[in-house]
């Protein structure tokens, strides 16, 4: 028996959600059996023998120019070959946008059960059941999986990597896969990146929203600054992003990004109910609002009553001199 | 152009999720069902393709019980030209049989353009849109943020973390729609009435073996409310030293 993982690769690099998905697979590998074996797809080895400290006794790399980019067709191919070699219990995936788009496909390829964004995968009497929220957290469902290999995808920063520094090596094989050259139907031309350097809401640690209490787009340079200090990414409320302030890519909530960052700071937001389903699972929130009854006091960890347009830029200053002090 | 658009009825995003007698499935009381909103941006896409071509047809589909017609309707209000009702008694099939039952029916069809939104706000599993595309061997390009259509392809943008991959697809293809690609419109009064007249073809479908197997549902621990550390900006040092001593997040 094994545990199959999808290892993601962008620009030459392989993604910190995969280590994540490394991680988990290893703390599975106990009661599933392992070992943990990588697949991945990929123009050149984006240095996957670094992946043993990760978790994985094994890479498969299925290798061509075209997989530079996400190549939907040529990685469907090379995980189910990955599953049809190694014959593994259970196939993990990141539930990030590579992972949810390439995921459903070889669950639909293979004929089983996916369940995708999941935020806890555990091992009963042998079987893996896994918990996922749904209505964008505001409940959990439990599932289980009738046929194997049992497909999961999990959710960006709910899983920790393993804290490897044994300097174990994994071992790389090239995985050979029939890919038909013919001009795929679907083709990446480019990539066009937003905020250089900036993780995606998704995947940051640091999360400041900004809502309709900043009163207009002119005003959310208080909301960047503030998440430049805290070396975080800027989110916004759906009625901010409804109105034209923000692109959608910052809505935080049920028609947005549901999120778990290590702290979230809500400054003049008020807290909907569809705002606070895809924030509530962050560990820390901090909740910055004039009006004391805001309903997202409710859910924050730490308050602060007053006015964004003083308390953001003083909160802001503190942190700098913070940081200055190392 | 053929195109059609795979539609859910879903619980409105306000509502207050409660877990029903059966520990698995969302308790339906006062429950205000709407058009998933995620599929609204597909069936407004859709809609403006076919009124810059100035031809075509825009047909919906869904899967589901008998309440889903109410949701049609306001697809067909909005102004789709007919639609389909895939008949279903089954309550919360799992995202791979309706992506079979969906593709049995498209095939013989053969839209140019199959569209979804690119997750139901339901279930949260973004699957059937990427697995239709799968069993019907189309290209997919899910979480759709802008789309041209250019001849016989389009060029769509698609959302990743950080920024958009910009992706050539040749039609046929399955879409699946991001908020922010357009702007839906409201069904107007005359679309309405003239949603009432028209047809909803009714088809029994049976549904293949599930891959999930749904065990339960239950509601997040509440997060407690915490303490408002202060006021103004003299609550503004104490602020930062809870996050750095105690929270350690600073």
């Amino acid at each position: 028996m094994s545990i199959l993982v999808f290892v993601e690769q962008r620009d030459g690099a392989v993604r910190s959600v995969s280590r994540e998905a490394l991680g988990e697979a290893s703390r599975l590998a106990g009661a599933l059996g392992g070992p943990v074996v990588g697949v991945c797809a990929a123009a050149a080895d984006p240095g996957l023998a670094g992946l043993g400290e990760a978790g994985a006794a094994e890479i498969l790399l299925a290798s061509h120019p075209a997989f530079r980019f996400y190549e939907p067709r040529g990685y469907v191919q090379a995980v189910v070959a990955a599953v049809e070699r190694v014959g593994p219990q259970a196939v993990i995936f990141a539930a990030s946008s590579m992972g949810r788009d390439l995921a459903p496909r070889v669950a639909a390829r293979l004929g089983v059960g996916l369940a995708a964004d999941c935020t806890g995968l555990s091992v009963e009497s042998g079987r893996l059941t896994a918990t996922r929220p749904v209505y964008a957290g505001k409940a959990a469902q439990r599932v289980g999986f009738r046929r194997a290999p049992a497909m999961v995808s999990l959710r960006p920063k709910v899983f920790a990597p393993l804290a490897g520094t044994n300097g174990q090596a994994a071992t790389v094989t090239p995985l050979p896969i029939a890919y038909d050259e013919a001009a795929p139907k679907a083709r990446v031309r480019e990539v066009k990146a937003a905020t250089a350097g900036k993780p995606d809401l998704t995947e940051a640690d640091i999360i400041v929203s900004g809502g309709r209490g900043l009163k207009g787009p002119e005003n959310f340079h208080l909301v960047e600054a503030l998440a430049t200090a805290l070396g975080g990414t800027v989110g916004a409320s759906r009625a901010v992003v409804d109105a034209g302030w923000r692109p959608h890519a910052d809505q935080v909530g049920q028609t947005g990004k549901t999120v778990s960052p290590k702290l979230y700071v809500a400054v003049a937001i008020s807290g909907a109910i569809q705002h606070l389903a895809g924030m509530s699972s962050s560990r820390c929130i901090v909740a910055i609002n004039k009006d004391p009854d805001a309903p997202i006091f409710k859910v924050a960890d730490f308050g602060l009553v007053g006015d964004a347009f003083e308390v953001v830029p003083a909160f802001t200053e503190a942190v700098k001199k913070l940081n200055a002090q190392g | 152009m053929l195109q059609v658009v795979c539609i859910k009825q879903v619980a409105d995003t306000e509502t207050r999720v409660r877990v029903g007698p059966d520990g698995k499935s969302l308790d339906p009381t006062g429950v205000t069902w709407i058009l998933n909103p995620y599929d609204e941006f597909a069936l407004e896409q859709a809609l403006r393709i076919k009124e810059k071509l100035g031809a075509g047809e825009v047909v919906v589909m869904s899967l589901g019980g008998t309440q889903v017609p109410t949701t049609i309707r306001s697809a067909l209000a909005m102004g789709a030209d007919r639609a389909i009702h895939l008949k279903t008694e089954i309550a919360q099939p799992d995202p791979l049989v309706v992506s079979q039952a969906l593709a049995a029916e498209l095939e013989p069809i053969a839209p140019q353009i199959v569209w979804f939104g690119k997750q139901a706000v339901d279930d949260d599993q973004a699957q059937v849109g990427p697995m239709v595309a799968e069993l019907l061997g189309l290209p997919c390009v899910s979480v759709v943020a802008s789309m041209e259509l250019e001849g016989s392809r389009a060029i769509v943008e698609r959302e990743i973390e950080g920024g958009r991959e910009v992706v050539e697809v040749e039609l046929p293809a399955v879409l699946a729609a991001d908020k922010g690609l357009n702007e839906p419109r409201y069904a107007s009064l005359k679309g309405i009435m003239a949603a009432k007249k028209k047809p909803i073809e009714e088809k029994s479908v049976v549904l293949g073996e599930p891959g999930l197997e749904l065990l339960s549902m239950a509601l997040p621990a509440a997060r407690s409310a915490g303490r408002i550390v202060g006021s103004g900006i003299e609550g503004v040092p104490e602020l930062v030293r809870v996050l750095r001593e105690e929270a350690k997040v600073i």
